[in-house]
């Protein structure tokens, strides 16, 4: 292939690193090596990174410092809410609530809760992804222990009103977790605003080092550590601290929350740009998730008649980079869940494209992309049967008209 | 996205036969969008042997090599010979498929079998 271009369409699942933050990072390796947990000189350095860098992870979401988590993944931390806080058993209850779209790290410890005997409610959403707050009202009831709620879809990118939300769950003192690890570093958080006990978030997700995330913990919530050792972030988690991914998640949560308006600006300029140039070209395109509630850099459409593996292998042979829904295309061979909860029938779930941007994103791509995605979709249209049927019914009707 | 052998990229990228048969002999369709991938074969029958043999498929990359394989392996052969075929002598064809795909992926030869007793069936109405 002789000058193929690449274009990288999927940079929820992985972006590099901004050079910020690895050169923030590097000293932490060799040079501030020591363990923060020592009493003498070594440690000093890697302690003051470490807070130095939860003060800024608190910033970014409008919290304090000391509310400040650190955990190796925002799956761990989920795990850390959910069975921390149901462990901890603060208000009694057997009764947890969440979205029907939230992370597996959410709903699958759901899942092994309601095995335990835990009554769980996933609550509905609309077409386009939305909670409706009179939903979780009906929904909580005087076991409820804790709802979770995600801020953003990483899939579709619906934004959720999680201050509405909130104050439902508020109203009933019940604690109220987002998943924030889509939204983070993209939109503006503010956990007083917001109005939560809980928040998770990743570092990975806007430029900073895998392994790196946190959670925000309010004063008065009681969790009970699901890594039990050492007496490391206030005996929440144990372990020795990664502190270069610390620093990194600190650095890349600074750089966030200083240029958020402006790289979250960028990208939906470009996202836009390229929502409208596809809608254009192939007929039958589909967008999942809110047309203005969503992620500054997030696209999600339906490629009607086709399946999203060959369209994922078929863009990627042109040098393009996306991810799909399809069950052909998850490691459990299942559609999205979310997809479906949004009401999109399996066929136009099996057509998905995850197209979300990052740092290498350039308008200039978008004619390239939207030639590509068109002659890809008729290539497959022309071999799929639903698009045969789809012509016949056409026919029909026009001839029936 | 599963690691496919050069032969499956080969009929994925350059699929062989595609298309409706006009007035087939016999039609055959499997699965569903449920599961992610759908075949329809049709064939033309002459002199008991497969003369022209097409298919439209909905589905992954292994499943547009497997009906494009099916396609190949079929043509020109007796229906007792096409009958023979089956999903395992496919995916052995293609130089293996991924595990996760040898069950939903591979259901070429069903449709094929079922076009050919669709044409069987047929062929009885109009003896009978």
């Amino acid at each position: 292939m002789i000058n193929m271009k690449e274009i990288n369409l999927d940079y929820a699942a992985a972006a590099p690193l901004d050079k910020r933050v690895v050169e923030k990072m590097i000293p932490f390796f060799t040079e501030h090596y020591g363990n923060p947990s020592s009493g003498h000189t070594l440690g000093e350095k890697p302690k003051e990174a470490i807070e130095d860098a939860r003060e800024a992870v608190a910033n970014l979401i409008g919290a304090e410092a000391k509310n400040i988590i650190f955990t190796a993944s925002v799956s761990e931390a989920n795990n850390l809410v959910i069975k921390g806080l149901v462990k901890a058993g603060k208000k009694k209850g057997n009764h947890l609530i969440a979205s029907s779209i939230e992370h597996f790290s959410v709903l699958n410890q759901l899942k092994t809760l309601e095995k335990e005997g835990y009554r769980i409610t996933l609550l509905p959403v609309d077409e386009y992804g939305m909670v409706n707050p009179k939903d979780l009202e009906a929904a909580i009831d005087d076991q409820t222990v804790l709802v979770s709620i995600q801020t953003a879809n990483s899939e579709i990118g619906t934004i959720q009103p999680i201050a509405e939300l909130s104050a439902v769950a508020r109203e009933r003192d019940i604690p109220f977790h987002t998943d924030a690890a889509a939204a983070a570093g993209w939109i503006e958080l503010d956990v007083e605003k917001m109005g939560v006990d809980l928040l998770t978030l990743a570092g990975d997700q806007f430029y900073g080092p895998k392994g790196s995330a946190a959670l925000y913990v309010k004063r008065g919530i009681r969790l009970m550590p699901q890594v039990e050792g050492g007496i490391q972030e206030r005996g929440l988690r144990a372990g020795t601290e990664n502190v270069p991914a610390i620093v990194g998640l600190g650095e890349a949560a600074k750089i966030a929350t200083e240029t958020m308006s402006q790289r979250a600006g960028k990208l939906t300029a470009i996202r836009d740009q390229l929502k409208e140039s596809l809608l254009k070209a192939v007929p039958n395109l589909h967008l999942n998730g809110h047309p203005e509630q969503r992620l500054p850099h997030n696209l999600n459409l339906s490629v009607e008649f086709v399946e999203g593996e060959a369209l994922l292998m078929r863009l990627q042979m042109a040098g393009i980079y996306v991810s799909s829904g399809s069950s052909c295309t998850s490691q459990a061979l299942k559609s999205s869940h979310v997809l479906s909860a949004i009401g999109r029938p399996p066929e136009l779930a099996q057509g998905s494209l995850q197209l979300t941007l990052g740092p290498g994103s350039s308008a200039e791509d978008i004619p390239y992309i939207t030639e590509q995605l068109a002659e890809i979709a008729a290539l497959l249209r022309n071999m799929s049967p639903l698009y045969h049927q789809h012509l016949k019914e056409e026919k029909t009707n026009a001839s029936v008209q | 996205m599963p690691q496919y052998s050069d032969k499956v990229m080969d009929h994925f990228t350059k699929p062989r036969n595609i298309g409706e048969i006009e007035k087939p002999d016999g039609v055959g369709e499997v699965g569903n969008p449920v599961c992610g991938d759908m075949m329809k074969f049709s064939i033309k029958v002459k002199d008991n042997r497969i003369e022209d043999v097409k298919y439209l498929t909905f589905g992954c990359g292994a499943a547009i090599a497997v009906s494009s394989m099916v396609s190949e392996m079929a043509k020109g052969k007796t229906l007792e010979e096409a009958k023979k075929i089956t999903n395992k002598q496919v995916a052995e064809e293609l130089g293996g498929l991924p595990g996760n795909k040898m069950h939903c992926s591979n259901l070429g030869a069903d449709a094929l079998h079922k076009a050919i007793d669709d044409y069987m069936a047929k062929e009885k109405v109009s003896a009978g």
